[in-house]
C-alpha cells in the first residue's frame, strides 16, 4: 500500500521528529510513504480564526497535492479533523452563497481518504500491536478535535497499551481542552494560559514521566507550559512512541 | 460590580479579573464539575438518549422553520382561551407594553418568576424607573437582587457565589427590601432557604401582578409552560390576580405532545434531574382558578434577524438548560459574568452577538471567546454545533458578508482592529499556496534559529508570558526527506 504523509506545517517546520517517526513506523509495517513536497498547510488556522475566504486556496491546493493518492496519513487529529468535517462544510457554504459546486466538488476526494495516524493503523492496518519498546511511563491526553471531531474514541490507547515497557497511567480530566486552540491561544491568553496549567497539574498528578497526545500543537502549548511550570514532565507525540523499538529507542 | 452589562469592554479583558480570582474559579469549578458528573450519569441511564436528541432538534427546526404559521395560531389559541397577545419588537417596546399593563392594574410592586426574557430587555430597571418595584423569587436570582450583583449562570445565575457570601447578602439587604433576615443566621443551606421562604413568602401573598417567562409555547392549545425545582413559579403563576408572561418567539412547540422530548431531554441535562420537581402550565384564564387577566408579550428584539441567518439560526433551538456553560472550561475559568449578556457561556458567545449584532467591542470578541473544543456540541440536548456557529460569527467579524437586520438585508464590513491580524492570514495563504516561500521561510528560521528568543516581543507576548517556545530545529522535516528520501542509511528506504 501506497500512502500519502500529510505532516502539517506545524511538524514540518517545528516538530520534523514527529514527520520522521511517522514515516519510520509505516515503513516497519510494510507501508510505502510518500510525502508530496508540495504540501503546505491545510487552512485550519485560517478557517477557525474566521478566513474563510483566505482558506478556501489552501484546501484547493491540498486536494491538487492529494488528490490522486489511495490514503492520506496524518499524525495530527485536528488538521484530520479540518480535512474530513470541514472541508464538506467549505463545499456546502459556498453553494449556499451561489458559487455553485466547484469547490465541494474539488474537495471531494480527499475527505473519505484522509485518515489520522492511530486511526490508519487501527482501521486501515488493522494492528494495535506496532511492534513498538518504550520503557517508560505514560499519560495520554486526547486531544480535542481528534476526541470529538474525529472520534478517535480508545484507539490511541490501545495502542499505547501494546507498547512493550510503556506503562499507561490515567489523566484525571483526560477530556478536557488543554487551552490550545489556535488563535485562542493568543487572543484570551489568560483563560487558555489557566486551562494549561490546569492540564499540566493533572498531568503532574499522575506521576508519569511523559504525557502523549496525538497532535503537536497541543503539545506545544501543554509543553512549553510545563517548561514554565518546571515540571520535569514532557511532552511526546505518539508517533515517536509508536515508531520506538528496542534496537531504535526514542529519548 | 454594577447591575448592567452596558458598555463592557471585551470578553478576554473582562476574563482577567475571574481568572486571577481564586474563590470564584473554586466556586465555579466546584458547582461545574460537581453538575457535570451528575449530568452524566442522568443522561447515561436514558437508552434513547441520542433519539431524544434528535428528536428536539428535529421539532425545533420544523418549528422555527414555520414559525410565522405557529405564531398565529398561538396567538388564536391564546386569545380563544381568554388571554391577550401582544407583540414586541424590542426591547424597549416589550418594557412600555409591560409597564402600561401594570400600570393599569393601579399596582406598584410585582413579583417575577425567573424570566432571561426579562432580563435581556432589562425590564426591572424599566420598571423602576416608572416607580414599579420588581421582586425576583427564584432564589439565586434573589441573592444576585439583593447582592446589587449580575447573573452568572443560565440556571444557578448566583452560581458564583458561596454561602457565606449569600449569608453576608441576605443579612445586609433583605431589611431593604422586606421581611430582613433572622437575627444570628448562619450560612448552612437549611437556615439560608428559611430566611429566603420567610422573605418571599410574605411578597407573594401580597402581590396582585405577576411577571413571569416561559420554558415553552405550546402554538395548538395556547398554552405555556415553565419548569422549576423550588415552586415559587407555581407561586407567581398562580397567587396574582394579573399574569404578564413575556416570552421570546422562539420557544414554541407545535403541539401539546412535543412537550414529552423536551420534559426528558431538560431536566437531565440541566440539574440531572429524571423530572423536574415542578411543572406548572396555565392556558389563558379560568374563572375562579388563577390570574383573572393573562397577557402574554411576545418578544423578538433580534430574534427574526437571527432566523434570517443559515448558520446562525440553530441558536434559536436552545431550550437554556444550561448543560454547555458547566462544560465549557472557558466559562468555567472566565465566569459568566465575563460574557456581558444574560446568556453567558457558549450558547451566550453565539446568542448575544446574534442578537445584539457584532458592533461592540464585547460582542465583537464573544466569537473567539472558545478554543473550539467542542464539548458544548456534545451536551446540547438539541444539538446546537456551537462551534460552528462561532467560527461563522468570527467571519463575520473578521470578514463582514451579508446579515439580517431590524429585517432588512445589508452587508456588514469587516470589524476594525483586525487589521494586522488580516494581514498576517494573507500572507500565510499567500506563502502556503507556493511551497517554495514556505520553505525558505523555513529555511531562514532553521538557519536563525540560534538567535530565537524563548519568549516573543509584540502580540507574541500573549503567549510567551505563560509558555515557553519550541525551539526550531536544525532542519525541517521536507528538507530531510528531501536529503535522504525519507530514510537514512540505518532505516533503509521508503521507496
Ligand atoms: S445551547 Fe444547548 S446546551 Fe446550551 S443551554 Fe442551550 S440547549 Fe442547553
Amino acid at each position: 500500500m501506497r500512502v500519502a504523509l500529510f505532516l502539517t506545517c506545524v511538524n514540518d517546520t517545528l516538530y520534523p521528529d514527529t514527520g520522521r517517526a511517522v514515516v519510520k513506523l509505516l515503513t516497519r509495517l510494510g507501508v510505502e510513504v510518500d510525502f508530496p513536497m508540495a504540501q503546505t498547510c491545510c487552512g485550519q488556522a485560517h478557517y477557525n480564526t474566521g478566513y474563510r475566504h483566505e482558506a478556501e486556496p489552501l484546501a484547493r491546493h491540498f486536494s491538487d497535492v492529494f488528490g490522486e493518492y489511495e490514503a492520506i496519513v496524518t499524525p495530527s487529529g485536528s488538521c484530520g479533523a479540518m480535512v474530513r468535517e470541514l472541508y464538506p462544510r467549505m463545499g456546502e457554504r459556498a453553494r449556499a452563497e451561489g458559487r455553485g459546486d466547484t469547490l465541494a466538488a474539488t474537495l471531494a476526494p480527499v475527505v473519505p481518504k484522509t485518515y489520522e495516524l492511530t486511526e490508519f493503523l487501527v482501521d486501515v492496518l488493522g494492528v494495535t500491536e506496532v511492534g513498538a519498546y518504550y520503557p517508560h511511563t505514560v499519560t495520554y491526553h486526547p486531544t480535542c478535535h481528534g476526541l470529538r471531531g474525529l472520534g478517535l474514541g480508545d484507539r490511541p490507547r490501545r495502542l499505547l497499551q501494546a507498547v512493550k515497557g510503556l506503562e499507561l497511567r490515567e489523566l484525571p480530566g483526560a477530556d478536557e481542552c488543554c487551552g490550545f486552540g489556535g488563535t485562542f491561544a493568543l487572543k484570551n491568553s489568560d483563560v487558555s494560559a489557566a486551562m494549561g496549567a490546569d492540564k499540566v497539574r493533572n498531568a503532574e498528578s499522575t506521576g508519569a514521566e511523559v504525557l502523549c497526545a496525538a497532535d503537536n500543537s497541543c503539545l506545544m502549548h501543554i509543553g512549553g507550559t510545563m517548561t514554565r511550570l518546571r515540571t520535569g514532565m514532557r511532552p511526546v507525540h505518539i508517533a515517536e512512541i509508536l515508531a520506538s523499538t528496542e534496537a531504535e529507542p526514542a529519548l | 460590580m454594577s447591575g448592567t452589562f452596558v458598555g463592557m469592554p471585551a470578553f478576554p479583558k473582562a476574563a482577567q479579573e475571574a481568572v486571577g480570582n481564586p474563590t470564584l474559579r473554586a466556586n465555579l469549578r466546584h458547582a461545574t464539575h460537581t453538575i457535570r458528573a451528575k449530568r452524566a450519569a442522568a443522561v447515561a441511564e436514558v437508552s434513547d438518549w441520542a433519539a431524544l436528541r434528535e428528536a428536539g432538534k428535529q421539532i425545533k427546526d420544523h418549528t422555527l422553520r414555520h414559525l410565522d404559521r405557529y405564531l398565529v395560531q398561538l396567538e388564536e389559541s391564546v386569545t380563544a382561551a381568554g388571554g391577550t397577545v401582544h407583540w414586541a419588537a424590542d426591547a424597549d417596546e416589550a418594557n412600555r407594553i409591560v409597564t402600561r399593563l401594570v400600570k393599569e392594574t393601579g399596582e406598584s410592586e410585582v413579583v417575577k418568576v425567573k424570566s432571561m426574557a426579562t432580563q435581556e430587555i432589562g425590564l426591572n430597571e424599566a420598571l423602576e424607573a416608572e416607580g414599579i418595584r420588581a421582586y425576583e423569587t427564584d432564589l439565586a436570582e434573589l441573592i444576585v437582587q439583593l447582592g446589587k450583583d449580575r447573573p452568572s449562570h443560565i440556571l444557578v445565575p448566583a452560581i458564583h457565589r458561596n454561602r457565606g457570601e449569600i449569608r453576608d447578602i441576605f443579612a445586609a439587604e433583605m431589611s431593604e427590601w422586606g421581611r430582613p433576615a433572622p437575627e444570628g443566621l448562619t450560612d448552612t443551606p437549611a437556615e439560608l432557604a428559611e430566611a429566603a421562604r420567610l422573605h418571599l413568602r410574605e411578597k407573594f401573598l401580597r402581590a396582585r401582578v405577576g411577571v413571569s417567562g416561559a420554558n415553552f409555547m405550546v402554538a395548538e392549545t395556547g398554552t405555556l409552560v415553565v419548569v422549576e425545582s423550588e415552586g415559587n413559579g407555581r407561586m407567581c403563576l398562580t397567587l396574582p390576580e394579573t399574569l404578564i408572561s413575556v416570552v421570546g418567539i422562539e420557544k414554541i412547540v407545535p403541539t401539546w405532545r412535543d412537550l414529552e422530548v423536551f420534559l426528558q431531554t431538560l431536566p437531565r441535562s440541566s440539574t440531572a434531574e429524571r423530572m423536574n420537581p415542578y411543572t406548572s402550565t396555565w392556558t389563558g384564564t379560568t374563572d375562579g382558578d388563577g390570574p383573572r387577566t393573562f397577557h402574554l408579550v411576545l418578544l423578538d428584539n433580534g430574534r427574526t434577524d437571527t432566523l434570517a441567518d443559515e448558520v446562525g439560526r440553530q441558536a434559536l433551538r436552545c431550550i437554556r438548560c444550561s448543560a454547555c456553560l458547566n462544560v465549557c472550561p472557558v466559562y468555567e475559568r472566565a465566569g459568566g459574568h465575563a460574557y456581558g449578556s444574560v446568556y453567558p457561556g457558549p450558547i451566550g458567545a453565539i446568542l448575544s452577538p446574534q442578537l445584539r449584532g457584532t458592533g461592540s467591542e464585547i460582542d465583537a470578541s464573544l466569537p473567539y471567546a472558545s478554543s473550539l473544543c467542542g464539548a458544548c456540541y456534545e451536551v446540547c440536548p438539541v444539538a446546537i454545533d456551537i462551534p460552528e456557529v462561532l467560527v461563522h460569527l468570527r467571519e463575520r467579524v473578521v470578514q463582514g458578508g451579508p446579515v439580517t437586520l431590524e429585517g432588512n438585508r445589508t452587508v456588514l464590513k469587516p470589524a476594525k482592529g483586525h487589521a494586522a491580524e488580516r494581514a498576517a492570514m494573507r500572507a500565510a495563504r499567500w506563502a502556503f499556496a507556493r511551497p517554495g516561500a514556505l520553505r525558505a521561510g523555513q529555511r531562514l528560521a532553521s538557519r536563525t534559529r540560534r538567535l530565537h528568543p524563548r519568549t516573543l516581543p509584540g502580540p507574541g507576548r500573549a503567549w510567551s508570558g505563560s509558555r515557553d517556545l519550541p525551539p526550531v530545529p536544525a532542519e525541517p522535516f521536507r528538507d530531510w526527506w528531501q536529503r535522504t528520501n525519507g530514510g537514512d542509511a540505518g532505516e533503509g528506504r521508503a521507496k
